[in-house]
């Protein structure tokens, strides 16, 4: 079979694929969501809950983060029906990505609170701030700027497992795309055009990642 | 993830499956050669990918920094396309389009090929970074001792480069051993088309997601107790000049 690409058919699915790009970007920004918040919550159980909450978090950091994510979102579509709890499929796809997600954010957020010296904290001692106003005016400003640029590339690696809902049926982009290509036998275009997109997203997001890099360090030394 | 940790997690997982109370095991027989039998295709597929992994991050690595212009711009571009796009893309793009092009590749192959390209790529920045972060005195030093550009390479720097890769490379291996469960969505018998399978049959839902999550965790917990044991080989040189850093 000799290969041409047709760009009538590119131009017909291209709209198609617009709208579809769209629940590709809600699944992707509500699951980050959920990873920023659920990560803040395992990271400060991890460092300074009673030690069970703390066992308990980094049992739950391993375990998500060494099983596939796949079978994580069948989990959650599949199993969750038999506790009574019923999601859509795209509420159980964001909820997985977002869980799943949460447990490297949470690594994040340790590795910059932890990278602020100890040092700090015995000045602000020293200055009789409270630990609140320490942990807002001092930790916080010290700790945030690394971390920005680490949460992005996640964001985009999120971004990038957001074809897996297409497994359980949510109508994303790689969904979106199969059933194009089911329907007209030709799957060259709309699976390239939904590589194309997501090397595009990635490429534009790693760039405005070393913008923000850049922007962090600059400010905060004066100097690059 | 050390190995205490990956105990943990494997109470974790354990501990959450008894936890729910309503698990019911018996009858759990049937299902577990299946299971197993999936289980044994993630793990060829997976050492397939690595080993695919490991020879295509090398050559990138290697044509990306050493190479002349033609070649570096060829391995960028493999490294940017693999690491831009979704492994899933990967995979279908080579099962759906790649038979356009005259190419059929069995199910098997084009599994190995997409995912041991992509962890490849991500691998070739990892080997990348392994050799950058050899000092520069060894190449100067190799210089010294009248030793070539490749001979200094092979047997100065990336002996030295490959303690430091170890535990980065053990990562990956993770991050192929979970991308295989998308095997399944091209009709390969993985453990994850498995699951699906006697879900669909059995409709035994919970038990069997459990089961399944516990196996994958139990082969991440085999490849980190590996590459700890390989660590610990290759840096026994080194202990004394760590522990003095």
């Amino acid at each position: 079979m000799s290969f041409s690409w047709d760009w009538g058919y590119t131009w017909q699915i291209l709209p198609i694929l617009g709208q579809a790009s769209i629940i590709t970007v809600e699944a992707t920004v509500l699951g980050f969501m959920i990873a920023l918040v659920l990560g803040l919550a395992l990271a400060l159980a991890r460092m300074s809950g009673p030690s069970w909450l703390r066992w308990a978090a980094i049992g739950f950091i391993e375990a998500i983060r060494s099983t596939p994510l796949l079978i994580q979102i069948f989990f959650a579509y599949y199993v969750l029906p038999q506790f009574g709890v019923s999601l859509s499929a795209m509420l159980a796809g964001v909820l997985a990505l977002g869980i799943h997600y949460s447990t490297y954010c949470s690594e994040v957020y340790r590795a910059g609170l932890e990278n602020v010296p100890r040092g700090q904290w015995e000045a602000s001692i020293a200055l009789n701030l409270s630990p609140l106003t320490t942990f807002k005016d001092i930790i916080i400003p010290q700790a945030v700027p690394p971390m920005v640029p680490v949460l992005g590339n996640y964001l985009v690696a999120l971004f990038k497992e957001t074809p897996l809902l297409s497994a359980i049926a949510v109508l994303e982009l790689m969904q979106t795309a199969k059933i194009l290509g089911s329907e007209s036998f030709q799957y060259t275009e709309p699976i390239t055009l939904v590589g194309v997109f997501f090397l595009a997203f990635s490429l534009i997001s790693a760039a405005l990642i070393r913008r923000v890099e850049y922007a962090l360090k600059t400010r905060r030394s004066g100097h690059p | 993830m050390n190995n205490g940790h990956s105990r943990l997690a494997v109470v974790t997982i354990v501990g959450f499956a008894v936890g729910m109370g309503v698990l019911n095991f018996t009858g759990l027989r049937q299902f577990v050669p299946g299971l197993l039998q999936g289980a044994w295709v993630s793990v060829q597929i997976t050492s397939g990918g690595a080993l695919l992994a490991v020879v295509a991050a090398l050559t990138a690595a290697i044509a990306k920094v050493y190479g002349p212009a033609p070649i570096r711009w060829l391995a960028i571009t493999y490294i940017e396309i693999f690491r831009g796009t979704s492994a899933l893309v990967q995979l279908f793009w080579l099962f759906f389009v790649l038979p356009q092009f005259g190419i059929t590749l069995p199910p098997f192959a084009v599994g190995i090929t997409a995912l041991g390209l992509n962890i490849g790529a991500y691998g070739a920045e990892v080997i990348r970074g392994a050799i950058a972060a050899v000092p520069r005195g060894q190449w100067e030093a190799s210089r010294a001792l009248n030793l070539t550009r490749m001979q200094a390479l092979r047997r100065i720097i990336l002996p030295q480069a490959f303690v430091a890769m170890i535990p980065p490379w053990g990562n990956l291996f993770i991050e192929l051993l979970k991308a295989t469960a998308l095997v399944s969505l091209i009709t390969l018998p993985d453990l994850a088309f498995k699951a699906q399978e006697m879900n669909q049959s059995t409709l035994k839902t919970t038990q069997i997601f459990t089961i399944v999550l516990a196996m994958y965790l139990g082969i991440s917990l085999l490849i980190t107790s590996a590459m700890k044991a390989l660590d610990h080989r290759v840096s026994r040189g080194l202990r004394q000049t760590r522990t003095q850093r």
